[in-house]
């Protein structure tokens, strides 16, 4: 990409591409929420719904980069809160290391971030999406991203 | 003893209370006077205060009802008398003649559509006309056409006959007549609902002006199925009003015409048709006049806040006498207010907040059967007893018994059902039949999708442009089939899905709509009946996740349907057929908490047949009631309490142990296991099923109002004890939200003006002498409780309105508060000062932390879902009851404890659990035994086995894992943990997730149709 092209996606309306893994009892309930409380937010972010926060497995994550994601987000039920006992404790774990390889890899730590949301926090899913959004705007696309994919 | 319930109306009340019966194995008739059950739920917009579709939560429900093979529907028929006694009554129904052959016709709607005469539509509340043969709503269950025979113009005058013509199945029979049939059930169960106040006899609020409506007929122009599609337009000339007026109590609160209660959801149903005319249209101004905002339910001051704060709708604490008419037909009101004066406006609609009669078939038929009514006409009930008529047998739910809203009306039918069952226990599953689906048909080797995107009314449609997301299905690989809908979820569109299915020979199914959080369970029963297997069904979420929050970006919000359309689609073409296992259950329940709601629970669930322990932290049981010295019906708690525990003790099926505490739980519907810590000693407790009725606590209001500092400043929980003892103060002045409705704690606590005003006719009936003051900033004495308040002012209570913002003073020995009404400073000598406090959360933490159940944020336990789940959690086989859900009066707390009662009946009456069917599955080939799945999981699903092993001449021994499906709860953590990849967590699989991941946004072009698969552009 011409770094023309590149100070384009940062300055006018380009659309970042953002994976959202959401576990089924909290946090993709928490966009339900956004949704009934009609908490509007960027077309930026697509949901994946697992049924836990530790089902995701730091492969769907580099995948998704690898497709030419601009952010992943990584979410689940509050610490405490897991349907499955204790998945999100897994995840966090799971998620240090993901940190790292990222780090690694030149990932800048905007993209890739971990949240925990509760079911009613609807707006607290909606802003995360915005405020995750407005930080990738500004760094604009993914060294990750493969050529061609916008 | 008949194994059979008759519940007559098909209300959401009806619904429910048919539902947890049929699901409890009871044969169950559901009786509706209109041609289709939904009742007046079904005509709401949105329910308060979450503004959910009201239509969207409803739905499945009247399919579910229409689908069970315990419920028989009697739509289109009229209870005409109840005989005979518990256990043995005589059901007359008249099913009148809707001149269309039920079994014929299949709702095709061709005859509606030729049919040459029109009827006002009551649906529509009047506003619109249908045709004198018609289907009702498009999500009418049972979706038959009726002929208005009053209108048609062969059965008034033998002209016409169009419809009979045009009918392909030939079901329309113009000499069909009302048919009278008699149903030999065990019990009743009364579920009648109200008819709206007719406003009309109130001549002065001008009701003939075409721009003077009700609310009901506002909720009409609200809603996308209405006669303005959405769009509130006056209808006097067609045009968008600017300015909207509410008059509040109209036909309750009003002694002159015989209404003088109150009809409990006026003021939030205000609210909420506030809210959503301003989200249509910004720029309206809407003003609402009232006498008190009684904003007393879960999160309804919450949303009352909002919608001053954030819709900037206006609230005016007075109610206009008249609807003035003026030059021009131009409509004004002249009002008090109290800062300004006597004021006149002008508005251009003006809305009449109908308060809620007791129905006219609800008298008739109480009259008819010998049951007692009250004095406003409800069905009478007790306090101890909310769902049980005076008749043996014979229960009652929701506003047939007293006006209340959605979750409330739910509670109780889930309570009625409890009753009845309970009463037939002895005969349960005589009379039922089982569930039956098709075989599963073969599948095709190659994916054949179908896709059926939802317009849900407006709620997609008007932001995502459906055809254009239809369109784009077709071009995706896989895709055999793709069609919009109206709502998908209506039973005509599960119809049409099931005939897509068998048409094209789809092997998977994506329905594009709404979450699978509420939605999934109904359309894989569809794919079921299709003779798909379940797991071959996915959602697309396109509605929360989409059009409702990208409702300004309809271009955005295309494309991101279109997207998520896709990856659903890419997902959807990997799946594979799945299947349940059944294991065996423990039919046993525990009750946390032994105050009323817990006991009443316990006997509930004991008497349904099942054993049930009641695990009490105090030495005693009783709970809250035994801090109160009378309830409001003047009984005295002491009696109450020491009959149900009587009743608990005498019961062989409950086993109760105090001063003990739940310590550990682990397990599963039907199959937990726990651990009581009691007498120092651990305890090993197992159980299907749990009820949480662990109760509030009274908020200490440390600091508030010289509280602690001055003794004579008590809280009004002290006062209701120094009321039993007797006392001596003759001035006593009452603070209302103490510590409530305020920043820090925002909540109403719902049952402090019934206590107050309890206590103040205490007072004043022991000496008329004594003065006392209420100090109130509104009085929420909701529902027939009405009564309490103005028996209080009859006998002197003097009761003044103060603001939050200027609150009282106590100063030694007097209260200073500004009278907002006369815009001045009294100060009125006291002896006592009581306040006012609401109930706070108990120690809920704990259990939460136990059950993994939710808190809301003020740390009371939250429900599965504030409408149509209020007693169930979100996880299976939990359920919650009384304070511990939020404050309650006592009799709504023992109609919860007997809902929770009847839901964990539907679990233990159960011959086993079914196991989830999307479990995780090891490859023995991969697996390198390394048992880090046995450490990941929580439900000890995985074990390590021995295996030989045989390659090439070696033969060794090694670990293997397995995984027992019976345990296995499918939440894939070992899947994502396994180093080896050998965990397959189904449903979930990598593949299926980065098949979704890969499909994101692959533009149209890039996909070659030809080959099917998807390819980058470079
Ligand atoms: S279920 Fe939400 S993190 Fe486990």
């Amino acid at each position: 990409m011409s770094a023309e092209a590149a100070t384009d996606t940062k300055t006018n309306d380009w659309e970042p591409k953002i994976v959202a893994f959401c576990c089924n009892w909290c946090s993709y309930g928490g966009a339900d929420s956004a949704g009934m409380g009609r908490f509007q937010q960027p077309a930026s972010a697509r949901i994946i719904r697992v049924m836990c926060s530790g089902r995701i497995d730091p492969l769907h994550v580099f995948n998704a980069f690898l497709e030419g994601a601009d952010a992943v987000l990584v979410t689940g039920c509050h610490i405490g809160d897991c349907h499955y006992v204790n998945g999100n404790d897994k995840t966090k774990i799971k998620y240090k290391y993901l940190e790292n390889v990222a780090h690694e890899l030149g990932i800048e730590k905007e993209r890739l971030q971990l949240n925990w949301i509760s079911a009613s926090e609807g707006e607290k899913f909606a802003n995360f999406i915005r405020d995750v959004t407005a930080q990738i705007k500004k760094l604009g696309p993914s060294p990750l991203k493969p050529e061609g994919v916008a | 003893m008949k194994g059979s319930v008759a519940v007559v109306g098909g209300g959401i009340a009806g619904i429910q209370a048919a539902l947890d019966l049929a699901d409890s194995g009871f044969k169950t008739y559901l009786i509706e006077s209109r041609p289709s059950i939904g009742g007046v739920m079904s005509q709401l917009d949105k329910t308060f205060p979450t503004n959910d579709c009201a239509m969207c939560i409803l739905s499945p429900k009247l399919v579910e009802t229409a689908r069970h093979p315990n419920i028989e529907l009697l739509a289109y028929s009229d209870v005409k008398s109840i005989s005979g006694k518990a256990g043995d009554f005589k059901v007359k129904v008249v099913k009148k003649a809707r001149y269309v052959d039920e079994t014929k016709c299949t709702g095709c709607g061709s005859c509606t559509e030729k049919c040459p005469s029109k009827v006002q539509d009551e649906y529509n509340a009047g506003m619109s006309k249908h045709k004198s043969i018609y289907i009702p709503f498009a999500q009418a269950i049972p979706r038959i056409a009726t002929i208005d025979a009053a209108h048609c113009l062969y059965l008034t005058k033998g002209k016409c006959g169009v419809c009979k013509k045009v009918c392909g199945p030939k079901a329309v029979d113009y000499e069909q007549k009302d048919t009278e049939i008699e149903l030999n059930v065990g019990s009743v169960v009364l579920a009648t609902g109200f008819k709206p106040f007719d406003p009309s006899i109130l001549k002065n609020y001008r009701f003939d002006h075409p721009d003077v409506i009700t609310s009901l007929q506002f909720e009409r122009l609200l809603s996308a199925s209405g006669p303005t599609q959405g769009h509130v337009t006056k209808q006097s000339d067609g045009k968008v009003p600017k300015n909207i007026a509410f008059i509040q109590c109209v036909g309750s609160r009003n002694p002159h015409i015989d209404r003088k209660h109150c009809s409990s959801v006026c003021c939030m149903y205000a609210t909420k048709e506030s809210i959503i005319a301003k989200e249509h249209d910004p720029e309206l101004n809407i003003t609402i006049f009232h006498i008190d905002i009684r904003a007393y339910g879960k999160n309804f001051e919450e949303f009352y806040n909002r919608a001053q704060r954030e819709y900037g709708i206006k609230y005016i604490n007075s109610r206009p006498p008249e609807v003035i008419v003026g030059a021009n037909n131009a409509l004004s009101l002249k009002y008090e207010d109290f800062s300004t004066g006597v004021v006149t406006q002008d508005f251009d609609l003006i809305v009449l907040s109908i308060g809620l009669d007791p129905a006219d078939s609800t008298r008739a038929l109480a009259q008819s059967s010998g049951i007692a009514l009250d004095d406003f006409g409800n069905i009478a009930t007790s306090i101890e007893s909310p769902v049980e008529s005076s008749v043996a047998g014979i229960y009652v739910c929701g506003v047939a018994q007293g006006p209340k809203d959605i979750p409330d009306t739910v509670a109780q039918a889930s309570a009625a059902a409890s009753k009845a069952a309970a009463l037939l226990s002895g005969e349960r599953g005589t009379l039922i039949k089982e569930r039956k689906f098709p075989d599963e048909k073969q599948l095709s080797p190659l994916p054949r999708i179908g896709v059926f995107v939802c317009h849900c009314g407006i709620n997609i449609g008007s932001v995502v442009n459906v055809p254009g997301v239809v369109e784009y299905a077709r071009t995706l690989p896989g895709v055999a089939h793709a069609r919009e809908m109206l709502y998908a979820c209506s039973s005509d569109s599960q119809a049409a899905i099931k005939d897509a299915i068998a048409k094209n020979d789809l092997n998977r199914v994506v329905v594009a709509s709404c979450t699978p959080r509420t939605h999934e369970p109904l359309f894989q029963n569809t794919c079921r009946e299709a003779g798909l297997n379940p797991y071959l069904f996915e959602l697309a979420n396109i509605r929360e996740h989409c059009s409702w929050v990208h409702s300004k970006e309809k271009e955005r919000a295309t494309e991101k349907a279109k997207g998520i359309v896709q990856m659903a689609v890419a997902k959807s073409a990997l799946f594979q057929p799945l299947y349940k296992q059944q294991v065996s259950l423990i039919n046993k329940a525990i009750v946390l908490g032994g105050g009323v709601a817990g006991m009443t629970a316990a006997l509930d669930i004991a008497n349904n047949g099942y054993h049930v322990t009641i695990i009490e932290k105090e030495k005693e049981l009783g709970g809250m009631l035994r801090e109160m010295t009378e309830l409001y019906d003047g009984k005295k708690p002491a009696d109450v309490l020491k009959e149900l525990i009587g009743k608990v003790n005498g019961n062989k099926n409950i086993n109760v142990i105090n001063e003990a505490k739940l310590l550990k739980v682990e397990g599963y519907l039907g199959n937990f296991k726990g651990v009581v810590l009691a007498n120092g000693k651990e305890l090993a407790l197992d159980f299907g099923a749990a009820v949480v009725a662990t109760g509030a606590r009274n908020l200490e209001p440390s600091g508030l109002f010289n509280y602690g500092k001055d003794p004579h400043v008590v809280t009004q929980a002290q006062f209701e004890k120094m009321l039993g003892k007797g006392i001596s103060a003759n001035n006593i002045t009452m603070i209302q939200c103490v510590g409530a409705r305020n920043k820090e704690r925002e909540y109403c606590g719902r049952t402090c003006c019934v206590d107050a005003v309890k206590n103040a006719i205490r007072i004043k009936k022991a000496n008329s002498k004594a003065n006392v003051f209420v100090l109130y900033r509104d009085m929420r004495t909701y529902g027939v409780m009405e009564k309490l308040y103005e028996n209080a002012r009859d006998l002197g209570v003097i009761f003044i309105k103060y603001e939050a913002d200027n609150p009282p003073k106590v100063q030694g020995g007097s209260v200073l508060v500004h009278d907002h009404m006369l815009n001045q400073d009294i100060e009125l000598a006291s002896d006592l000062v009581v306040l006012s406090t609401p109930l706070v959360a108990g120690e809920n933490e704990e259990i939460n932390q136990l059950f993994k159940i939710p808190l809301d944020r003020n740390k009371f336990f939250l429900e599965a879902h504030p409408k149509l789940r209020p007693v169930d959690f979100a996880t299976d086989g939990i359920f919650l009851c009384g304070s511990a859900q939020a404050p309650k009066l006592m009799d709504e707390a023992i109609s919860q404890a007997s809902a929770a009662a009847s839901r964990a009946c539907t679990i233990l009456s159960r011959k086993f659990i079914e196991t989830e069917g999307a479990v995780s599955v090891v490859n023995e080939a991969k697996c390198i035994g390394c048992g880090t799945c046995v450490t990941v999981c929580p439900y000890n699903a995985p074990s390590l086995y021995d295996v030989t092993v045989n390659v090439e001449e070696v033969t060794y021994t090694t670990n293997k894992s397995k995984i027992n499906a019976a345990s296995c709860k499918g939440c894939g953590s070992c899947a994502a943990a396994c180093p080896a990849g050998a965990i397959t967590a189904q449903h979930f699989s990598s593949k299926e997730i980065g098949e979704a991941i890969d499909a994101f946004d692959k533009g149209v072009k890039s996909i070659s149709i030809e080959k099917g698969f998807v390819e980058m552009t470079v």
